[in-house]
């Protein structure tokens, strides 16, 4: 208590100096970081510059940091790097619900931080499935509805099994840096429960260059399969190695660290993973690989006994087998492609791989497999390229991609049908700036495109045609289709059509490494060229920082409600499976 | 008035150079060609490519510049490039893309959407470049690069 009075003084003093105490000593986790009772992070004190050994003090609630966790912190006087000293001390935990004050000293200057430690009730789920529409914002969540259930004098024939789910709430998901995330610190935010920084995955970012030394909060796979033996299974239509999937098992500062990526999806031990990405598995004397070494992680992980498949066909048959229990399927080297192209178009990277499962046949073998375990699962879904359409601008390959997500999470409805004991939660990461403006009737007569566009009443209703089996329209080229436009663009000529002849490419790299409309789509009748609002640095739209949607359903749900961070995610998942309850510790 | 006058003359020469490469029996290679087998699990080079290892080609594509200005080489893709703002990484390149190495250094080979012809000796292989980690598995050595 004296400690925290003397330190509470020299916050003062320091002050009074005109020092900033907040700039001049960082402390990992930050200030009101909320910290689940019992699970693991790395605890780190970054002084401003180099510093005495015996200078550097860090208590908590008054003790000395080694009297308080009996562990003794490692002094770095200055770190690589950087010209500073730092304390670190990994894998902490804090068993006992609380508030915590955590204050560290340099011997002139002072700074404090309050930690939440919380504990959970008893497990009332036995599996979790967190659905993730990357970038998905209501835009596409609007289109998709009236795409795949159509609507007449303003009321939906049906609508989204998104929808259909006892619980919603508004997230936000600011970051640590900024108000604007990615997709690493976002699904960072839901897998861990800490916020994070741009590009950085299950860590603080912190200040030196090293991108894999950060200091490293648990993930939820880690923790399920630690307290509670649990299987745990990732999809994703992207690469597997991408922000997202990885964000279950990933610490790293920078999210293009593929080549660990792989590394640490290997030693967690994930029972199911399945996507693109393939290229990063292979060693680097094999043509088409993408690794940097000669590690044959194919190979690696036949030998831990998982079943690895590259096609639809070798996925259901591999599912079929009920001996099967760990499976990996990479169905393309890369990003797969979207269902607009595999089931419609073929173009993209169809024609070189044509047999990527859908979205939906990768859930429900994804949850065949998992039911196998005694444990319960955790399953994370990701329809990933919502958000890799969203950025060129291609909102109807994105709102086609939204569909697969609703159809996904039909089938893990279904699953859970004839059971309570599953909550599923559907969300997005972040928002894309599109907005959906009212309809293009090609039947106005004008040369100009913009005199087409339909607003207030003169939008009506679209006239696709009714969704097929699958939930898709069968044809987007109609001739009163929808109007949705992206508020952040880089130069780009404006069709006022759907791109069916490959996903849209806005800009291309110009002198100078800007960017400049790509003049492919300067011959379209009628396309105009827009005068981006970006920096010319700037290839594709971006990310957005409104509010996105969270629908839930199944145990657990009922703290899905109001305004919640995107931490709070990851914190009804872990209630709901009670991991943070005295018996789980 | 001298120097752009040099310039102009320096790539009307590299033009000329690249013609006489080509001129000079350099065979054509298109992407499409460069495969004859591409799998999840790694691709194999078609016999046509793997012919032509370390002999002259000509090459068309789109140029983009070097991802870093430490880099001394281009990428040269089948389409116009556009990466991803936030993971320029490797990862987010077209699968077969050719990595350039110019025969002497300049900063004039971008083309945007207009594509260009590139001669130059082909490499086939894995390579990490030194100054940027970044891995290639096709290249083009000793490049010259002109307007298509």
């Amino acid at each position: 208590m004296h400690s925290t009075i003397l330190a509470l003084a020299l916050t003062f003093a320091a002050l009074a100096l005109g020092v900033t105490p907040a700039d001049a000593i960082t402390i990992y986790p930050i200030d009101r970081a909320q910290i689940l009772a019992g699970s693991r992070f790395d605890l780190k004190i970054e002084f401003d510059g180099v510093v005495g050994a015996a200078d550097a003090k860090v208590t908590i609630d008054g003790a000395d940091l080694s009297t308080a966790l009996g562990r003794t912190a490692t002094f770095v006087e200055r770190e690589n790097g950087v010209a500073a000293s730092a304390l670190i001390l990994r894998d902490v935990t804090l068993a006992k619900p609380g508030r915590y004050a955590v204050v560290a000293s340099d011997g002139k200057i002072v700074r404090s931080v309050s930690w939440e430690v919380y504990a959970t009730g008893s497990r009332r789920a036995r599996n979790v499935i967190l659905f993730i529409g990357d970038g998905m914002a209501a835009a596409h969540r609007t289109a998709a509805r009236i795409l795949t259930a159509g609507i007449t004098e303003g009321k939906y024939h049906g609508g989204l099994a998104m929808d259909a789910m006892t619980n919603m709430a508004l997230l936000g998901t600011a970051g640590v840096d900024s108000i604007i995330t990615d997709s690493a610190n976002s699904a960072s935010a839901y897998t861990t429960g800490h916020k994070s920084s741009v590009n950085a995955l299950g860590v603080y970012a912190d200040r030196t260059p090293d991108t894999l030394d950060d200091p490293r909060v648990e993930t939820l796979t880690s923790l399920v399969k630690r307290a509670a033996n649990m299987a745990v299974g990732v999809v994703t239509n992207t690469e597997v190695e991408d922000a997202t999937p990885a964000a279950m098992v990933a610490h790293t500062r920078r999210r293009s660290d593929y080549d660990p990526i792989v590394g640490m999806f290997h030693d967690s031990g994930v029972d199911v993973l399945m996507g693109g990405g393939a290229a990063h598995f292979l060693p680097k004397s094999a043509p088409g690989s993408r690794r940097k070494d000669d590690v044959d992680y194919v190979a690696k992980f036949r030998a831990a006994g998982y079943s690895i498949v590259t096609t639809d066909r070798e996925l259901k048959s591999a599912t079929a087998d009920p001996a099967t229990r760990k499976l990996l399927g990479l169905f393309h080297p890369s990003n797969m492609d979207g269902v607009l192209d595999r089931k419609f178009l073929k173009q993209g990277t169809v024609t070189s791989f044509p047999e990527q499962p859908d979205l939906v046949d990768m859930v429900k073998t994804a949850l065949a497999v998992l039911s196998r375990h005694d444990n319960g699962f955790v399953l994370m879904v990701e329809s990933g390229l919502i958000d890799k359409y969203s950025h060129p601008l291609d909102w109807e390959r994105a709102v086609m991609d939204t569909i697969m997500l609703d159809r996904a999470v039909a089938a893990a409805k279904e699953f859970v049908a004839t059971r309570n004991d599953t909550l599923i939660l559907v969300t997005a990461d972040h928002t894309h700036g599109l907005s959906l403006a009212g309809t293009v009737d090609d039947a106005v007569k004008s040369p100009e495109m913009r005199d087409k566009v339909g607003v207030y009443e003169k939008a009506g209703f679209p006239n696709y045609p009714p969704a097929n089996d699958e939930g898709y329209p069968p044809r987007l080229d109609v001739s009163r289709r929808l109007a949705i436009f992206f508020s952040v663009f880089p130069d780009y000529y404006e069709t006022f059509r759907p791109k069916l002849d490959g996903p849209f490419v806005p800009a291309v790299v110009g002198p100078d490494k800007s960017y400049i409309a790509n003049d492919k789509y300067k011959d379209t009748p009628g396309a105009v060229l827009r005068v981006g609002n970006l920096p010319r640095s700037a290839p594709q739209g971006v990310h957005s920082g409104e509010d996105v949607v969270l629908t839930a359903t199944g145990p657990g749900a009922d703290r899905v409600r109001g305004f919640l961070d995107n931490t709070e995610v990851f914190r009804i998942i872990v209630d709901a499976l009670g991991l943070g309850a005295p018996a789980a510790q | 008035m001298i120097r752009p006058l040099r310039a102009a003359a320096g790539v009307l020469a590299a033009g000329l150079l690249a013609l006489a490469a080509a001129a000079g029996g350099a065979e054509r290679l298109r992407f499409a060609d460069l495969y004859q087998a591409s799998g999840v699990l790694g691709v194999k080079f078609s016999d046509l490519a793997a012919g032509l290892d370390g002999k002259p080609v000509v090459m068309r594509g789109f140029l983009a510049p070097p991802l870093k200005a430490e880099a001394a080489f281009f990428v040269l893709s089948q389409k116009p490039v556009s990466v991803c703002p936030f993971c320029q990484s490797d990862a987010d390149w077209p699968m077969d893309i050719v990595v350039v190495y110019p025969g002497s250094r300049t900063d004039a080979y971008r083309s945007g959407s207009t594509p260009v012809e590139v001669s130059g000796v082909l490499q086939l292989g894995a390579k990490l470049d030194a100054a940027t980690g970044f891995l290639s598995q096709i290249r083009l050595v000793d490049a010259t690069v002109r307007p298509e």
